[in-house]
């Protein structure tokens, strides 16, 4: 019985973690009153349980108990406080109701990703209390120390409480904005995955775009988010060679791709783009999708580019584009537009790609110089070596 | 929860009789009827010059006072909004709105409310 009862605990707060803690936080507004009463909770169901026998209703028990404890503490701390004050006021709620009150995720989502708190807290906060990974485990995704994480944590809950950043999605007029806050965390995060070759980190970034894009059914760029990061990563195993080296995509041993990722991924993106209104994240996941093809559509990938040059006019667009544009209508062109470029003089990969079209139209002492500019400029060891075998190849210049 | 708009003013702002005033004027007062139609106004005023300003300490019994503003930082502080509202986000949705956000910076805080004090909006 024993036994039993703590799988039974285990196996409800796996489940429904987010969810009794996005139920909790809104009630309370404190999350980390929330964390401490869910703790709580759990702990009294591991004692209760096994003597009694498991609640018919198991998440309906832990929520009544966990709320019930944080009106406690918040009565005790305020008659300990002070004895001219009634306690603070905890919103007042039937254990029906508190129940009732359903799937909240999504607004935990929107509050962890709030544009008041800083990037790297609305990533933390989300990877906790929606992902539910522990403070430890984030520190060392983002290689950080696990003091500094944990204390942006907790800067991050106090604002929420004291600041009066509310549980709830936000109004419509303020949503189109506050929806690509939280699309940009969850892409962080993968992003991270991605240049730390973490793949589990990759993967639960995956699961939150997915959950972001179920609660959001109606969004296409939520959808076109999940379909791009699925494409990024199902050539994850062919990037690096065995002893870390980078592989260029057209390098790449194709038949080690993940071709269940990008079915699946090339099939959400069909969906995201029958509701006709394409945003970056689907223009990416396009210009992903064109990538798996052999050979690519250059011509094809220049054009999806170019729109999303429209919408999301950035120096490291026009150089994707300027690059596409080499590869479909010959390296002069793509120079061209390369040497338009201003602002990102610091980035090693446009130097790497000048160097490239350079080599092409044998150029070769510019392209030696360009890459020796882009080696001097990467930070990533695996890049560093790419770029000076590049440049080797060029010989003594 | 009560929200001060601090006004933190990059350019001086326009006199009566300096070109723009009138509109200026036309600008914020639409702004505060818009804040009092929602009933979140509680209060709100321009400050005088940083030059104005003098700093007082007491220290060991002693009054100090200094001329200027107690932070030498580059943006003075201009004035000030006091609403009641429902929580940040309507705070931050209404410091957008205000014209002088337009050139300035607004910093956003919540009023505190100390058990016991017998004083203060909150």
């Amino acid at each position: 019985m024993t036994d039993l009862a703590a799988a039974a605990v285990e196996r409800v707060y796996r489940e429904h973690r987010a969810r009794m803690l996005a139920a909790l936080v809104r009630v309370l507004g404190d999350f980390e009153l929330a964390e401490d009463a869910l703790q709580e909770a759990c702990s009294q169901a591991l004692r209760k349980w096994p003597r009694s026998a498991v609640p018919d209703d198991p998440l309906a028990w832990l929520l009544t108990v966990a709320r019930n404890h944080a009106i406690d503490r918040v009565r005790h701390a305020a008659m300990a406080r002070t004895k001219l004050e009634p306690p603070r006021e905890v919103v007042p709620m039937n254990d029906k109701q508190l129940i009732d009150i359903g799937d909240e995720r999504l607004s935990l989502i929107f509050t962890c990703c709030h544009p008041a708190l800083a990037e790297e807290a609305r990533v933390a906060l989300t990877l906790q209390a929606v992902v539910g990974l522990t403070a430890a485990q984030i520190a060392r995704a983002f290689l950080v120390g696990e003091s500094t994480l944990a204390q942006r944590l907790v800067r991050a809950k106090r604002k929420i409480r004291d600041a009066g950043i509310t549980l709830e999605v936000p109004a419509d007029h303020l949503l189109p904005e506050r929806l690509s806050g939280v699309l940009a965390v969850v892409y962080l995060i993968f992003t991270q995955g991605y240049t730390t070759r973490d793949s589990s980190l990759r993967q639960e970034a995956i699961r939150l775009g997915k959950l972001v894009a179920s609660l959001m059914p109606d969004e296409p760029e939520a959808i076109g988010l999940v379909a791009l990061l699925l494409l990024h990563d199902s050539r994850s195993a062919t990037r690096y060679t065995d002893s870390g080296d980078v592989v260029l995509l057209e390098d790449q041993d194709r038949s080690r791709w993940d071709f269940a990722s990008i079915d699946e991924g090339v099939r959400l993106l069909d969906r995201a783009l029958r509701f006709g209104t394409p945003g970056p994240y689907q223009l990416q996941a396009a210009i992903a999708a064109v990538h798996t093809q052999t050979p690519p559509n250059w011509s094809r990938i220049a054009a999806l580019y170019n729109d999303l040059l429209m919408l999301a006019p950035t120096p490291v667009v026009a150089l994707n584009h300027a690059v596409a544009v080499a590869m479909a209508d010959g390296p002069a062109l793509g120079l061209a537009l390369i040497d338009e470029i201003s602002d990102l003089d610091h980035y090693h990969l446009l130097h790497a790609a000048r160097a490239d079209l350079l080599r092409r139209l044998d150029r070769l002492d510019e392209a030696a110089d360009a890459y020796r500019r882009a080696q001097s400029l990467a930070t990533d060891p695996a890049d560093r070596r790419f770029l000076a075998g590049r440049s080797l190849e060029l010989g003594n210049r | 929860m009560y929200y001060m708009l601090l006004i933190y003013e990059c350019t001086d702002r326009p006199q009566p009789g300096d070109p723009g005033f009138e509109q200026a004027l036309e600008r914020v007062n639409a702004y505060a009827d818009e804040c009092r139609r929602r009933g979140v106004f509680v209060a709100g005023d321009p400050l005088k010059k940083a030059s104005t300003a003098t700093t007082v300490r007491v220290r060991e019994g002693k009054t100090m006072l200094t001329d200027g503003p107690f932070a030498e930082t580059h943006e003075h502080l201009g004035g000030y909004y006091i609403f009641d509202c429902r929580n940040l986000d309507e705070a931050l949705e209404l410091a957008a709105m205000c014209p002088m956000a337009q050139t300035g910076s607004i910093e956003v805080r919540p009023l505190d409310h100390i058990p016991g004090l017998t004083h203060g909006v909150a």
